[in-house]
């Protein structure tokens, strides 16, 4: 006769206590394998240039890469590229972005105005905003300003996009239940649309901000004398390898940041998810 | 219960229009609801009950024909609807799904946190207040939906099959609840349902519909005396008669719409 909890090797709850520690150590080893990969690649990479399978003229290896960037660092001019590209990036990411929010929730919510401005946005949005360049440089000169706008440009679009299709993704009885219950035009547009919209907005805000880093580069690759971009373009052209792999881990760095920036503020702001 | 009536519904009608091609949802419905009565309104799938509610609700506009609703003060809206499983908002926490109506007239925020309490209280949510919909089970939810309509304090409750996608025991449970709030306020009640047994316990009266087109075909009294359970339902031998002429007649209808 066994006892209430099964005798010992079948016991229930051992069988599933190991399971369960089965399991966690399944999930710690996807953190694990996250964790390598990126140092996996260095570490090739690394030993390829030093054994000569990569030509080191062209593939500096990433020790020498980081000296460089501590040199940079130290003589303080990356410190000055970082800093304007930054600017830049966040001016015109905003630039883009409260524009996008805004005629998004209008076109969502007013059908005669979504019917009006997506022909226009439609045939916009295939231009590549850098082949704008020219002319937003006539428009706005050299300075800073024109990369802002290059930038608000490019990340204008997915916003503006996401978030009329945010708008339309809110079920139909949510819209109901608000005029049900006497909601004002006001209310309305920040109470249900904004925030029912929210979500698919926040995805349109993360393409965005990978588009800003894109074209920033080329933008200061382009016509810009600082910038990240500007590093990297000046460095190819000059033949000095290390330098310009500097400048492409910082935009592949500030990438990964901003990434995970916009994700822990989605999970912030979207709490209800 | 007075005698004053507090909905009056005059030749209602409603066709929806389509390339060439119209559907009457339901044709010259009358139906007056006295202040402070609960009616049911059965009927199948097809017989425009929903959207005779929505009209009533001012979702939508008749094509013919008018109703009004009789308003005792002016400080009221008009009317609540409690709608069917989604009508709570995902975005908002229980407490400002509860004060959704109250906000939205823009009363004074102390007001509406009194009120907004004591309903949560009725409906036994206030421990969960803080919480987002999505973390309570389907009878929260609904739960929410009557808290917000009471705690509106409108003239009429219009409530859309609200606890249609409910397990059956849940049901049980919130029939009753909201019998008890029901009976603390005496609201005048427009309630939809396509249960015969939720309609015998709640109303006291069943506006009986037929389909294609709708229209009202008959009302039943239910003298049953409040507070009234299931089970005093179920027992009781005159509602089991009215039990199966509602039946038959709804069985015909489906028939006759698949014929």
């Amino acid at each position: 006769m066994r006892d209430e909890k099964g005798n010992g090797l079948f016991d229930p709850y051992e069988t599933e206590q190991q399971e369960w520690k089965k399991q966690q150590v399944k999930e710690r080893s996807k953190q694990l394998l996250t964790i390598i990969s990126p140092i996996l690649i260095l570490l090739i990479w690394e030993i390829c240039s030093r054994t000569g399978i990569l030509d080191i003229r062209f593939f500096p290896p990433p020790s020498a890469i980081v000296s460089t960037f501590f040199e940079l660092a130290t003589n303080g001019l990356l410190w000055t590229h970082v800093s304007v590209s930054l600017y830049r990036i966040a001016a015109g990411f905003l630039l883009g972005v409260i524009p996008g929010v805004v005629i998004g929730l209008l076109m969502g919510l007013y059908a005669p105005i979504r019917h009006f401005i997506s022909p226009i946005v439609m045939a916009l949005m295939p231009i590549p905003t850098l082949a704008l360049l020219p002319i937003i440089i006539i428009f706005f000169g050299i300075g800073d300003f024109s990369k802002i706008v290059t930038i608000a440009g490019s990340v204008f679009f997915p916003v503006v996009i996401n978030t009329v299709a945010g708008v339309l993704s809110i079920e139909k009885v949510h819209l109901d239940v608000a005029k049900n219950y006497g909601a004002s035009p006001k209310d309305f547009f920040f109470k249900i649309a904004f925030p029912g919209a929210l979500p698919v907005m926040l995805e349109g805000i993360q393409m965005g901000q990978a588009i800003a880093l894109l074209t920033i580069v080329a933008a200061e690759m382009m016509g810009a004398t600082s910038g990240i971009g500007y590093l990297i373009w000046t460095s190819y052209k000059a033949f000095m390898l290390k330098e310009m792999f500097v400048g492409l881990i910082l935009i592949s760095f500030f990438g990964f940041l901003f990434s995970l920036l916009l994700r822990g503020l989605q999970k912030k702001i979207v709490p209800w998810r | 219960m007075s005698n004053d009536v507090k909905i009056s519904i005059e030749d209602l009608t409603k066709v929806f229009y389509k390339k060439n091609n119209s559907v009457t949802a339901f044709k010259n419905v009358s139906l007056e609801v006295k202040e402070g009565e609960f009616v049911c309104l059965v009927g199948p799938s097809g017989c425009g009950k929903t959207t005779l509610l929505r009209i009533l609700a001012g979702l939508e506009h008749p094509s013919s024909g008018q109703f009004t609703i009789a308003a005792d003060s002016d400080f009221r809206p008009l009317q609540s609807m409690v709608f069917q499983e989604k009508g709570v908002i995902p975005w908002l926490t229980v407490e400002e799904n509860v004060a959704f109506g109250l906000n939205m007239r823009h009363l004074p925020k102390e007001f509406i946190r009194k009120q907004t309490d004591i309903y949560l209280k009725k409906v036994g949510l206030r421990n969960f207040s803080k919480l987002y919909p999505n973390e309570l089970s389907g009878g929260m939810k609904q739960r929410i939906s009557i808290a917000r309509a009471f705690a509106n304090d409108p003239e009429i409750l219009l409530m859309d099959e609200p606890f249609a996608a409910l397990d059956e025991q849940n049901k049980f449970i919130l029939q009753e609840e909201l019998l008890s709030i029901w009976s603390e306020t005496k609201k005048t009640v427009l309630f939809i349902t396509h249960s015969i047994d939720e309609a015998l316990l709640l109303s006291d009266r069943i506006v009986l519909m037929s389909a294609h087109p709708g229209k009202i075909v008959n009302e039943i009294k239910v003298p049953i005396p409040r507070p009234r359970t299931m089970e005093q339902v179920r027992a009781n031998a005159e509602m089991a008669e009215q039990f199966i002429a509602i039946w038959n007649h709804l069985q015909q209808e489906v028939q006759r719409s698949r014929g």
